[in-house]
């Protein structure tokens, strides 16, 4: 899978505006990617997409799969990609699935698509045999029940039945142990990360969780107002991130294994889509103690080590308000 | 001494059926939990879906029916039979999880943060501006802002006028309900400290309900554990992360994420170990109905549920 600059807008009004802007990224086989950000940073936008999930958005630029470019296809040929060599993974169990079809039939759904010669008897073994693969008990008896009788961990693992019955070369999960208590989002990533080594496919996580990006991916990106402001592998992300927003995400998550006394805020709000900077460095507005000189007119990615790419010069020039003056902002400075 | 007491409380929600409606069933939500919260402190209720947390909350609050047991704020009692039943709700006030669905679209942050003190105090008009002119400053909104509506703020800020309302009234105890859930963390993160800004300011007592371990401790000073309705842990925030007793609570803190890549392995063989104690000996920490224990102390500030012979 290849992105090269990707750029999908949205109309408001009579204008478009780009809610991914010019997003290039890869991914190899059986490699975990992240794309980390804020709401309105444009992550689901970008693997809606992929997905060609879009109804009415411009999608310019390429996406590669396997060597064609699927940016505009048509719904039909899309049709044909989804569900079979590309699958997502959603974010909310419950809305996801069809509350009035049995789980069984909702995975017939798909086999029935793509796999067009298998019988219905056959159909019902592989979707308990599904059932299983993915953890349920007693898959024979979970077949004719409907969603409403499983738990939340229990659907979310009936989602990913489906999304894995083809055996897809690219899972794409949005969020996918955001509506889960912790224990039962645990037994989440333990299963994927295990389907994904069997099939030996390449995911796209999409998450704002950075404890979920740290025991997941490979590498990860940081997307800031449609950008990509930082891209590394996992270790120097967490160990040496660069980008002034990185820096800041990573330090306003309160720790479990040491005590702060206070947490890092980020000055402002993410900027709406109409209201989206977009001359200059992106994050400027909200570290405005940097003075102008630092950034860049038009920012680009700057591979500051192998694989490791930055966003902008202010990197090189950022530190927090609380490690220069002691009296510094008091948390609350969003009027 | 403690300003909230919680007693052995017990709450039970029948089920109804067949064809009188009658009660067939219950469902015991809350089942002998008790705890007490100091003065300015800040204990937090943690737990998953369905332990019971949430319907505590609301029990304090007067939001829920009790079955049994009692409650006390300074030694008031909250649930004495009907007539005698003191008025704290002037003291005890609540911020809600979803800041999109706890504020009145319709209504004027004027109106929605004057509501409480438009029940209990009479005041001019020109008064009550600037009552709400001075509480929206603290908590760090523009005191222009008065006559916009809900919609025109962000998350963050929206939360922030949930709290301007809860603490007009000078309350004494604040019950936040998953107060950062909803929230992206950065704006989380501004909450957090603005909670804690304002509970040194005002010497608040909080009552915190959540299930991130992480804003637990970031937050708490006692941490309660809740599981099926019944506490099986409680401590001080060190005793629980640092010597934590019970299988439950080891499985809880065993499965945050480790924000650390470099100790992924490590942490995961940990958390498969602390899956395999659980699983094996869950019926030393459980009874044959898979209810937790009563609590028994094991040091001056830390009790476990443990069963009698331990």
């Amino acid at each position: 899978m290849e992105i090269k600059n990707l750029t999908t807008s949205f109309r408001i009004g009579e204008e478009y505006y780009a809610a991914v802007d010019d997003v290039s990224l890869n991914l190899q086989e059986n490699e975990v990617l992240a794309i980390v950000g804020e709401s309105g940073s444009g992550k689901s936008a970008t693997a809606f997409s992929l997905m060609g999930l879009h109804n009415r958005a411009k999608i310019e630029g390429e996406i590669l799969f396997k060597g064609r470019d699927i940016a505009n296809l048509s719904t039909s040929k899309m049709n044909k990609i989804r569900g079979n060599e590309i699958s997502m993974i959603f974010q909310d169990p419950l809305t996801a699935l069809n509350p009035l079809m049995e789980v069984g039939k909702q995975i017939g759904e798909v086999l029935l698509l793509h796999k067009k010669d298998m019988s219905k008897q056959e159909r019902r073994d592989y979707s308990i045999e599904l059932l299983e693969r993915v953890g349920l008990p007693r898959p024979e008896r979970v077949v004719d029940q409907f969603p409403h009788e499983l738990s939340g961990g229990m659907r979310q693992r009936v989602i990913i039945a489906i999304a894995i019955a083809n055996k897809p070369e690219l899972l794409i999960a949005d969020e996918p142990t955001t509506a889960l208590d912790v224990t039962i989002q645990a037994q989440i990533l333990d299963l994927m990360r295990e389907l994904k080594d069997d099939l030996n496919s390449g995911v796209i996580l999409i998450t704002h969780d950075l404890g979920v990006v740290a025991e997941m991916a490979d590498r990860v990106a940081v997307m800031y107002a449609g950008e990509i402001v930082e891209i590394a592998d996992v270790e120097s992300l967490f160990v040496n991130p660069q980008h002034p927003y990185t820096r800041s995400l990573l330090s306003s998550v309160p720790a479990t294994d040491f005590a702060q006394d206070r947490l890092h805020v980020i000055q402002g709000i993410v900027p709406s889509l109409k209201n989206l900077p977009r001359e200059g460095c992106r994050f400027k507005e909200r570290i405005p103690w940097i003075e102008d000189a630092a950034h860049e007119d038009d920012p680009q990615l700057h591979e500051i080590s192998e694989n490791h790419y930055v966003r902008c010069t202010c990197y090189q020039h950022f530190y927090f308000p609380e490690e220069s003056k002691e009296e510094q902002t008091n948390g609350v400075t969003e009027s | 001494m403690a300003l909230l007491k919680v007693d052995d409380l017990k709450i039970h929600f029948p089920i109804r059926g067949g064809i009188l409606n009658r009660k067939i069933d219950e469902v015991r939500a809350v089942d002998g939990v008790s705890f007490e919260v100091k003065e300015g402190q800040t204990y937090g209720l943690v737990g998953e879906s369905g332990s019971g947390k949430t319907t505590t909350g609301k029990a304090v609050m007067g939001l829920n029916n009790i079955t049994e047991g009692d409650m006390y704020f300074e030694d008031a009692h909250l649930n004495a039979k009907k007539g005698k039943k003191v008025d704290v709700r002037k003291d005890v006030q609540m911020i809600f999880q979803d800041p999109y669905s706890s504020l009145n679209p319709r209504k004027r942050v004027l109106d929605i943060v004057a509501e409480p003190f438009r029940n209990y105090e009479k005041m001019s008009k020109a008064d009550e501006k600037e009552k709400v002119k001075e509480l929206l400053e603290r908590v760090g909104i523009s005191k222009d802002s008065i006559f916009k509506y809900p919609h025109e703020f962000s998350g963050g800020q929206r939360q922030r006028i949930g709290v301007a309302r809860a603490i007009a009234l000078n309350p004494k105890l604040i019950i936040a309900d998953e107060p950062v859930s909803a929230l992206d963390v950065s704006v989380q993160a501004q909450v957090l400290n603005f909670l804690q800004d304002i509970q040194k300011d005002m010497n608040l007592t909080l009552l915190f309900i959540a299930h991130d371990l992480g804003v637990i401790k970031h937050m708490c000073d006692r941490i309660g554990i809740m599981y099926q309705g019944r506490l099986v842990e409680e401590g001080l925030k060190e005793d629980i992360f640092n010597n934590p007793q019970h299988i439950y609570t080891k499985r809880l803190v065993a499965a945050i994420p480790d924000v650390d890549p470099r100790r992924r392995e490590e942490h995961q063989r940990f958390r498969a170990q602390v899956k395999e104690e659980y699983q094996q000996s869950f019926y030393d920490y459980f009874d044959e109905n898979g209810m937790a224990y009563d609590l028994r102390s094991i040091s001056d500030t830390h009790k476990v549920a443990l069963p009698e012979r331990g």
